[in-house]
């Protein structure tokens, strides 16, 4: 089986800081890790590869040369090819540009699954993943919990905030995975050896993309979204907390409370 | 060309070696120490991630890398439990170089392999009750059989670290009780080997859960194909070994120095007397900065020998002088740390007192820091003529 597992570097914040002129990210000083819902993918899909013999993972990422050292990670946790999709044309690539790049990247492997995460923790829109799948018109189910192979399918546990859902799909497809789906593993010393003396991370710009990309779709010309305000969420107002009533009068409370704002 | 910058391979090792440090050494460091008993869970998990194989060929299942990075993982560790430091050590740089670099190919494949590759775990049987700095005047015997078949041990041994658990023993033993230090040579006994004998763990005060026992020998049968090297070339091989093994204490001494200055300079930012945090005073801040900089040195000082271990330079003297130093260091930054967090520093629910009594042994084992001036005399007073 072939797996590719798409990965982000990402700064090692889940409180990322913003520059409250310019809204954009202060990148200064803070480290960089994988995404952390990108490192459950790619240790599901290293479960995947033990599952089923003769299997291989190619990670693939787009960033900046430095996101070379996630690589190096990935490789060093198992992987074993890594893609650096990299080019100054790319850069200020919203989801969909980056959607548009990685899958023109992704037309020139081949895969009978792709992983992502469901989201990176520095912008937090979940689009990416699902925006590959419809570039490459393959069906996806996000928000996996747990996947199996059988056979030409996988079945996959979708997470629901009250429930879960086990798809069907068949393989080629899109999975996007919850950090739920597997502790990832610690590298190892030999991996990360290997990583360094005898694997490669390849860097494919956009000449290497030429015949798969569109460049009315990349980088910040190719971008449409216009980013009005970043900011980080502010927790919610404590609610009312009503103790000791009976059933009947709590639901009186409530209804009582629902009139007073007009909401019934 | 100076360079004192790890390697991008290096930094993600250290990367690794902190992360595993904080999430799985930490967490029970403080209960290994005070149970003093090595967790076997946790020794499990060090040899998955390759932490016993580091310096080690490929070609035997280790993980291929340098001592520089075994050095580098010697000190992360160190910096939250100094004992699972000396348990890595005595495993990679006491145990595994003897059939590293005597082991015939054979050795190599039956010993050093399950070793490095994440299998076994192994320790170093040098010390006697009788016999410390002066490793001449070890006891033990081994005698041949008259058919040629094995060598009989008798004696005993102290102060083995990792005895507890070692699936291997480098033994050291006289076969010319005429000879001394000549007429040592070295053996690789198996854990469960009939005549060698396991005895209780040794009350310290420091690096308390690692494993450390006296090791008696009674009519031991060693088979003949397990002696390293030839006959009369133990001391040699020991004091090789030692020399090494050097890199790794100084590495630990300098995790154990660095650990203890975070843990007292992250205290100092929390703790307020007089009105503010004890950061904010002058004097607070000048001893840190006195700290940092001897750590700083000790560690120069151990990636110097490590280095030159990596390019096959006399590295002899530079470890000792690294171990001699960082040691010093030790003692003093963790000293200066349990005083700056005064009661606190004191109590056992800050890891400061642990560190203290850790870093001790690191002017201790290995080599004291007096027998370190006797190895680095000779090349200090001879580099002027």
């Amino acid at each position: 089986m072939k797996i590719v597992v798409c990965a982000k570097q990402v700064p090692d914040t889940t409180e990322v800081k913003l520059d409250p002129k310019t809204g954009t990210l202060i990148r200064d000083g803070v480290p960089s890790i994988i995404n952390p819902d990108d490192k459950a993918g790619i240790e599901a899909a290293l479960q995947l590869k033990e599952a089923v013999p003769g299997s291989t993972v190619t990670v693939v990422s787009m960033g900046p040369p430095q996101a070379d050292v996630a690589l190096r990670e990935a490789l060093a946790m198992g992987c074993d090819e890594a893609i650096l999709v990299s080019d100054r044309a790319f850069g200020g690539a919203d989801t969909w540009a980056t959607s548009s790049t990685i899958a023109a990247a992704l037309k020139k492997i081949d895969f009978d699954v792709i992983i992502t995460g469901r989201q990176a923790i520095d912008g937090d829109t979940a689009q990416v993943g699902p925006q590959i799948a419809e570039h490459l018109g393959l069906p996806q189910v996000s928000y996996a919990e747990n996947v199996e192979v059988d056979g030409e399918y996988l079945k996959v546990q979708r997470q629901f905030e009250d429930r879960y859902h086990i798809i069907k799909v068949k393989m080629p497809c899109v999975i996007t995975a919850l950090a739920e789906l597997a502790e990832p593993r610690y590298m190892t010393v030999g991996g990360i050896v290997d990583a360094y003396d005898s694997k490669e991370v390849k860097v494919w710009g956009l000449a290497d993309l030429k015949d798969t990309i569109d460049e009315a779709n990349i980088g910040l010309a190719g971008s449409p979204t216009r980013v009005k305000q970043s900011f980080t969420k502010q927790p919610k107002a404590a609610g009312t907390v009503l103790k000791d009533l009976t059933p009947d009068e709590a639901v009186d409370a409530i209804v009582a409370k629902l009139k007073e704002k007009y909401i019934i | 060309m100076v360079d004192f910058k790890l390697t991008n391979k290096q930094l993600l090792a250290k990367k690794l070696f902190a992360e595993f440090a904080e999430k799985e050494i930490k967490p029970i460091a403080a209960e290994m120490d005070e149970t003093e008993v090595y967790s076997l869970e946790l020794l499990e998990k060090l040899k998955k991630v390759g932490l016993l194989g580091i310096p080690y060929d490929k070609k035997y299942g280790g993980a291929g890398a340098d001592v520089l990075t075994y050095a580098v993982a010697m000190e992360e560790v160190s910096k939250v439990d100094a004992s699972t430091g000396i348990t890595m050590s005595v495993h990679t740089s006491l145990c595994c170089p003897c059939i590293n670099d005597f082991g015939t190919e054979e050795q190599k494949e039956k010993y050093l392999r399950p070793l490095v590759n994440g299998t076994w775990s192994g320790c170093f049987s040098l010390t006697e009750p009788g016999a410390g700095t002066d490793a001449s005047g070890a006891k033990t015997i081994a005698e041949k059989t008259e058919d040629g078949k094995y060598y009989v041990l008798n004696g005993q041994k102290v102060f083995t670290t990792n005895g507890g658990f070692a699936d291997v023993f480098i033994v050291f033993a006289l076969t010319d009780k005429t000879k001394g230090p000549k007429g040592m040579s070295a053996f690789i006994v198996e854990k469960g080997t009939p005549g060698m004998i396991i005895g209780e763990n040794i009350k310290r005060m420091g690096i308390r859960a690692a494993s450390n026992v006296e090791v008696a020998f009674v009519d031991c049968k060693v088979p003949a194909e397990n002696l390293l090297g030839k006959e009369g070339k133990g001391y040699g091989i020991a004091m090789g070994a030692l020399a090494g093994g050097r890199i790794g204490i100084a590495a630990q001494a300098t995790g154990i120095a660095q650990g203890a200055l975070n843990e007292a300079i992250k205290y100092s930012k929390e703790r307020k007397q007089f009105g503010k945090p004890l950061s904010s005073f002058q004097h607070t801040q000048f001893q840190c900065v006195e700290m940092q900089t001897r750590i700083d040195a000790a560690r120069l000082l151990t990636w110097r020998a490590a280095k030159a271990k990596d390019d096959h330079e006399n590295y002899t003297p530079l470890s000792a002088m690294a171990k001699l130093y960082a040691s010093q260091v030790a003692v003093e930054v963790t000293r200066f740390a349990v005083q700056l967090m005064g009661g606190y520093g004191y109590s056992r629910e800050y890891p400061v007192e642990r560190m203290y009594r850790d870093a001790k042994i690191t002017e201790i084992y290995e080599g004291t820091s007096e027998a370190m001036k006797m190895v680095a005399g000779g090349a200090v007073m001879n580099a002027v003529k």
